[in-house]
């Protein structure tokens, strides 16, 4: 049974964005003022949990060839209809935290119901689901501000729970179980497994009877979950929800999945990958602000870091491709 | 005798592992229709391309007015006259005839689009070939028909062309609009144009051609007159080649086995009241030329595609397929004949792609067991001997034949009792062909039943109990092995318009 196990040779290509994390993070604390410390390291984890929520659950979609272009407005419909509930409507926090990745659960089904059964292009399905949450989350809270519970509130345990407890980034426990779990769920489940199936050739995977409109509701479904739970960490960390805001922000949680390795084109991704790529991110803000860089120039490297990342993921591919040799079916044809 | 306008000779074509043209010549007259006949693979479409410049020719000399000419693109093949009208046109549906017509050479008055002088002109050249057809209609408006026209009429445009090639012109016409195309062509005739006429149907070449090449395999076999030939020489010169395997001498097929798969009156678009039985541990053949109909009619038994009408029965039971989780669920595994586009994750490992129609079996409540499916995979690599160094190997590093076997072990996990195999041996080397066929035959041998669709006539009679013939969707005969034949199969095959 040996050559069953077959051993797996190391990928270097995948330790590539570890490395550039590590790279980046050396770089700043030679050089950035305040950098390297423990608040400077608290800072990087903090601006990255909600962002990190979205791009767990965006990975799954990214991976079966489709996009979500509604995750930043979800999130934002989300965690104002939590707030709704919590202080209009005199829920509990507790109870109002449970609606919160519910909304969000919502919106991801109806944006698998768009794209597996009415065939609409995941693009155009989630612009559209994008502006109407945004839309919605406005209509409801009558465009008004809301309000989580902040430090000195009776219900300060929100914070400590969900952002930030003496001083620690509680936060990051809860951003590295979800990607445990979404790792979780991407290797070791028929989920996973049909996410990368259908990614990879949709049409074999509905040839060999796999239900692919089913399980890319379901994909939807997930990626809309996360959105909603990044709700309840925006909550924790900004307290103020505005209407009308959130759209943006899921170009930043697409931005690290692309960083990390996953492809656009579908059929390949990791979780781990998406985690560094948001860590990357953070760590890129936080230490371009730390070099004296404003936020404006924040936004103009992080282009380049995307870009860079999707063009040595084409040159990888290409190098991979380069070894098949095309027979010509088509040429002996008449 | 009509001047020669182009003469090819000698010319040899290699890809790797085939040898596509081998010696081929062709010879055109000003004025003439020549039809250019053959098999699908018989190596027209590439003698075709070679002229228009798409691929190289390795050997051989291509003469226009007796002077000889390097065609090496198809730029090359216009700016001698020669034009191709290819089956699929190449019309952009949403822009007007004459815009169609003038693409990419549009009249300019500076550096606008001069529009009045483009219709204008368009008129001109429609009303000189007398087409009754409006500049400015949209062409995606127009009938397939009159679409064919517009392309015929761009390809005259050009004002030098005298060698106009068409492939299967009349395939998507009805019987006036092919006529009305026919009236067409013998006005291009009495113009002096040369045209190459490449069609599968019989009757039509007997209307519209003066002579006739045959392909056959890469080669040439001969040029005719038509007048002088019956449709039966053609056949026979089609079909005649040496068959290196034995056909099958019976079927293998007990007497009295169990019919495990009945279709009854199938119909789609494409497909037009199919019906046919097969039997436990049967091999039946479909044949047919290309656009026959064969692999629509498998598409619809496993619920690729929607039926509009008919009853499929496996194992004497109506089956409600409506999708192919349906289909795999009664049993019926398809093997398509593009397998990285309908049959295999390449990107992924060949344990995933065997696992694939069984994954649910290898799901405890949650968790997919990778030891079991690996230790499967790993049990069907040995039996069918699929070389893969290991089950992690990526589907996408192997050859033609183990990414073939790979999709027969899929469905063998699956414990389908029914498998289509569509087109095995395509793009296929010798020695994985033969390994494929004995796979089929231990599987039926096994009591699994098997349709196969190929077009290699060869390799039908060797491997089918029973051949069932398809021509432009309707079953036009079955045939018992015994009584099988080349020449049989291809009478039934070819349309008889």
């Amino acid at each position: 049974m040996q050559n069953l196990v077959g051993k797996k040779k190391i990928d270097y290509q995948k330790l590539l964005a570890p490395a550039a994390l590590v790279i980046l993070y050396i770089f700043f604390a030679i050089f950035g003022k305040n950098f390297f410390s423990y608040e400077g390291l608290k800072q990087i984890f903090q601006s990255s949990y909600y962002i990190g929520f979205m791009a767990a659950g965006v990975t799954f979609v990214i991976i079966t060839g489709g996009i979500d272009l509604s995750i930043g407005t979800v999130m934002m419909c989300s965690a104002l209809i939590g707030g709704l509930a919590f202080s209009n409507w005199g829920w509990p926090v507790w109870l109002a935290l449970f609606l919160v990745p519910l909304v969000g659960l919502f919106f991801g089904f109806v944006n698998g119901i768009l794209v597996a059964k009415l065939k609409l292009p995941p693009f155009i399905a989630t612009l559209g689901t994008m502006l109407v949450s945004q839309g919605f989350g406005s209509i409801v809270s009558g465009v008004r501000t809301m309000y989580y519970p902040t430090v000195g509130s009776p219900d300060q345990w929100f914070r400590s729970v969900f952002y930030i407890h003496n001083n620690l980034p509680v936060g990051m426990l809860w951003l590295f179980g979800a990607f445990f779990l979404a790792a979780f769920l991407l290797n070791k489940t028929r989920f996973g497994r049909y996410n990368f199936a259908i990614g990879s050739n949709e049409e074999a995977a509905r040839l060999s009877g796999v239900k692919v409109d089913n399980w890319k509701i379901a994909i939807h479904a997930m990626c809309g979950l996360f959105a909603g739970l990044a709700g309840i960490f925006y909550g924790a960390a900004y307290t103020t929800i505005t209407p009308g805001k959130g759209n943006g922000e899921e170009l930043n949680a697409i931005a690290g999945v692309v960083i990390g390795g996953t492809s656009m084109s579908g059929g390949s991704g990791t979780m781990a990958g998406t985690l560094i790529g948001v860590l990357i991110m953070a760590t890129l803000k936080k230490g371009l602000s730390s070099v004296g860089l404003q936020a404006h120039w924040q936004t103009f490297f992080t282009g380049f870091v995307v870009i860079g990342a999707v063009l040595l993921d084409n040159a990888r591919n290409r190098a991979a491709n380069r070894v098949r040799i095309e027979a010509p079916a088509a040429a002996a044809k008449s | 005798m009509a001047e020669v306008l182009l003469q090819m000779r000698g010319i040899q074509k290699y890809f790797p592992g085939v040898h596509a043209l081998d010696d081929c010549r062709f010879e055109l007259r000003r004025g003439e229709v020549h039809a250019l006949v053959g098999e699908n693979g018989a190596g027209k479409s590439t003698m075709m391309k070679v002229l228009t410049g798409v691929y190289q020719r390795d050997a051989g000399e291509i003469l226009i007015d007796a002077r000889p000419v390097e065609i090496h693109n198809t730029r090359d093949a216009q700016a001698l006259g020669i034009s191709i009208i290819h089956q699929e046109l190449n019309l952009m549906k949403d822009l007007t005839v004459a815009e169609n017509i003038f693409i990419g050479r549009e009249p300019k008055k500076g550096v606008m689009l001069d529009k009045r002088r483009q219709n204008r002109m368009a008129q001109e050249l429609l009303s000189s070939l007398s087409i009754d057809i409006a500049p400015t209609t949209n062409v995606g408006k127009l009938t397939v028909a009159k679409q064919q026209m517009v392309e015929i009429a761009k390809a005259l445009s050009f004002e030098n062309t005298r060698i106009l090639i068409m492939d299967e012109p009349s395939a998507a016409l009805t019987e006036t609009e092919i006529g009305e195309l026919f009236r067409f062509i013998r006005e291009l005739k009495a113009r002096g144009v040369g045209i190459v006429y490449i069609s599968h149907r019989m009757g039509e070449l007997k209307q519209i051609s003066d002579r006739i090449t045959v392909m056959r395999d890469g080669q040439y076999i001969g040029t005719v007159d038509t007048e002088k030939t019956s449709m039966d020489e053609i056949i026979r010169m089609m079909v005649g080649r040496v068959i290196y395997e034995q056909p099958k001498e019976k079927s293998n097929v007990p007497e009295g086995a169990p019919v495990v798969l009945e279709a009854r009156d199938l119909r789609s678009r494409e497909v037009k009241g199919v019906s046919f039985e097969l039997r436990k541990g049967e091999i039946l053949g479909f044949a047919g030329l290309m656009g026959a109909g064969r692999t629509e009619t498998a598409r619809l038994i496993v619920g690729a595609d929607r039926r509009y009408s008919g009853e499929i029965y496996v194992n004497g039971k109506k089956a409600d397929i409506k999708d192919p989780f349906d289909a795999v669920r009664a049993g019926i595994g398809y093997l398509s004949e593009d397998r990285k586009r309908y049959g295999l994750c390449l990107p992924l490992s060949v344990a995933d792609n065997v696992a694939l129609a069984t994954l649910e079996d290898f799901t405890g409540t949650l968790v997919v067991n990778d030891r079991k499916v690996r230790q499967i995979a790993h049990e069907y690599r040995e039996r069918i001997s699929i070389k893969a160094p290991t089950v992690d190997t990526k589907v996408v590093s192997l050859s033609g034949g183990n990414q073939q076997k790979v999709v027969v072990a899929k469905w063998l996990v699956r414990n389908c009792d029914i498998l289509i195999f569509d087109e095995p041996t395509r793009g296929i080397d010798v020695g994985a062909k033969s390994e494929i066929y004995k796979l089929m035959h231990q599987l039926a041998d096994e009591g699994k039943s098997i349709i196969m669709i190929s077009s290699e006539m060869p390799e039908l009679l060797r491997m089918s109990d029973r051949i069932l013939v398809m021509c432009e969707g309707e079953k036009t005969g079955e045939l018992d092995i015994q009584e099988a034949t080349q020449e049989k199969i291809m009478a039934l095959a070819a349309p008889r318009i």
